[in-house]
């Protein structure tokens, strides 16, 4: 589905971050909420697919997953919710903003240093 | 700040940036959206309405729930009132383009081939052939799907979902990405309520309260012109707003008093 377009438009920022450090990706880490639209299963098999011939063609992807919490606009409590049930574990009322669960975060890029120290000696 | 766009590092995520990592290996914190070029995009295509005072709702459902319907049936009560365009996504075909404009008004096609949902970039290309300058409100029509578009803004004001009386009334509990997003819902279809008795519009909009959406419902058809006026409102409401910001950009402070236009000083 659009798992493969969000792949490409992941690989176009690590890409970039790995030319600026003229490294070699290693592992990416994501966060990723159930409310992002955003499966993570098939991110991860679009991942497998789009990463060949990237600089991050070996880089594994690691994904931490995101909870659902709300914040109640009524009586101000945090609490944990689920995706198509937003109501406030306090007082039951369904003004809440979200407090998390449509993250679609890259938190970082991890580099092998290996190819610097060639670009280095060469 | 919020804590789920990347804007801001918090006690939550810290560590990252202290964490250990393998021998010969840098880590970079990023800390941002894996869709930032499309969200970069959208801002652009949304300075881009806002500077022409053009009004841009972003239409979503299923297949066949009736939005190109509810634009033909729009364009002929308002075409004479308001300037409106339109762009259309589908993976084939330009028959929905075509279809619009035996109306009356512009529309371009927008042909996505294998891509299930718009984004930005291909809102921004298809703006090449739509002149703004004459144009009060754009009708981008989604491609129908109730899944993958409401992950990607496209630089749109509003959100607008239809979900028509033949489908069923717990959508919204299904699809809670996109139904969450909705600015107003469409329940179309309504001239066959009728013949769709566990249809049960209350329970669709409790469904969408569930959600946290405070967005109004209005049941209407398009096709038999039953209800329509609830929404000829919203979207007039809409672009009176789109347009009082413009204002308020030219005109910082929001002073309503005359600037001296026209008088001699």
């Amino acid at each position: 589905m659009h798992e493969l377009s969000v792949c490409q438009a992941l690989l176009g920022q690590v890409e970039a971050i790995a030319r600026e450090h003229a490294a070699r990706v290693e592992r990416i880490r994501l966060r990723i909420g159930p409310l992002s639209g955003v499966d993570r299963g098939l991110l991860e098999r679009a991942f497998t697919l789009a990463r060949a011939g990237t600089v991050a063609e070996t880089a594994e992807l690691s994904i931490t997953e995101a909870e659902v919490r709300v914040r109640c606009r009524d009586c101000g409590a945090e609490s944990a919710a689920s995706v198509n049930r937003l109501l406030c574990g306090g007082c039951g009322g369904w003004r809440t903003e979200l407090a998390g669960g449509d993250e679609l975060l890259l938190l970082s890029v991890e580099l092998s240093e290996d190819e610097r120290v060639a670009t280095d000696a060469a | 700040m919020c804590k789920t766009c990347g804007c801001e590092v918090t006690p939550g995520n810290a560590h990252l940036a202290y964490r250990p990592v393998p021998q010969h290996t840098t880590a970079v914190d990023v800390l941002g959206r894996l869709l930032a070029a499309n969200d970069h995009a959208a801002e652009h295509n949304r300075a881009h309405f806002d500077d022409h005072g053009v009004l841009a709702l972003n239409l979503m459902s299923a297949p066949g729930s009736g939005k190109t319907e509810l634009i033909e049936a729009t364009a002929d009560a308002l075409g004479r009132e308001l300037r409106l365009g339109v762009l259309v996504g589908d993976l084939a075909t330009d028959n929905d383009a075509q279809r619009i404009r035996t109306h009356g008004i512009p529309a371009v096609q927008i042909t996505t081939g294998e891509a299930c949902h718009l984004d930005a970039h291909m809102i921004h290309d298809a703006l090449h052939q739509m002149a703004l300058d004459g144009l009060d409100v754009l009708f981008i029509e989604n491609v129908g799907n109730l899944v993958c578009p409401a992950s990607f803004d496209l630089g749109q004001h509003r959100n607008v979902a239809l979900l028509s009386f033949t489908e069923g009334d717990d959508k919204p509990a299904k699809y809670p990405v996109l139904f969450r997003s909705a600015d107003l819902v469409l329940l179309t279809k309504s001239d066959l309520a009728r013949h769709m008795e566990d249809f049960d519009a209350a329970r669709a909009e409790g469904c969408l309260r569930a959600l946290a959406n405070a967005a109004p419902l209005h049941a209407l058809s398009a096709r038999r012109g039953i209800n329509l006026h609830p929404w000829f409102d919203w979207v007039r409401g809409e672009l009176a707003a789109v347009r009082a910001r413009r204002r308020a950009a030219f005109h910082p402070g929001a002073h309503h008093h005359d600037h001296g236009e026209g008088l001699a000083r």
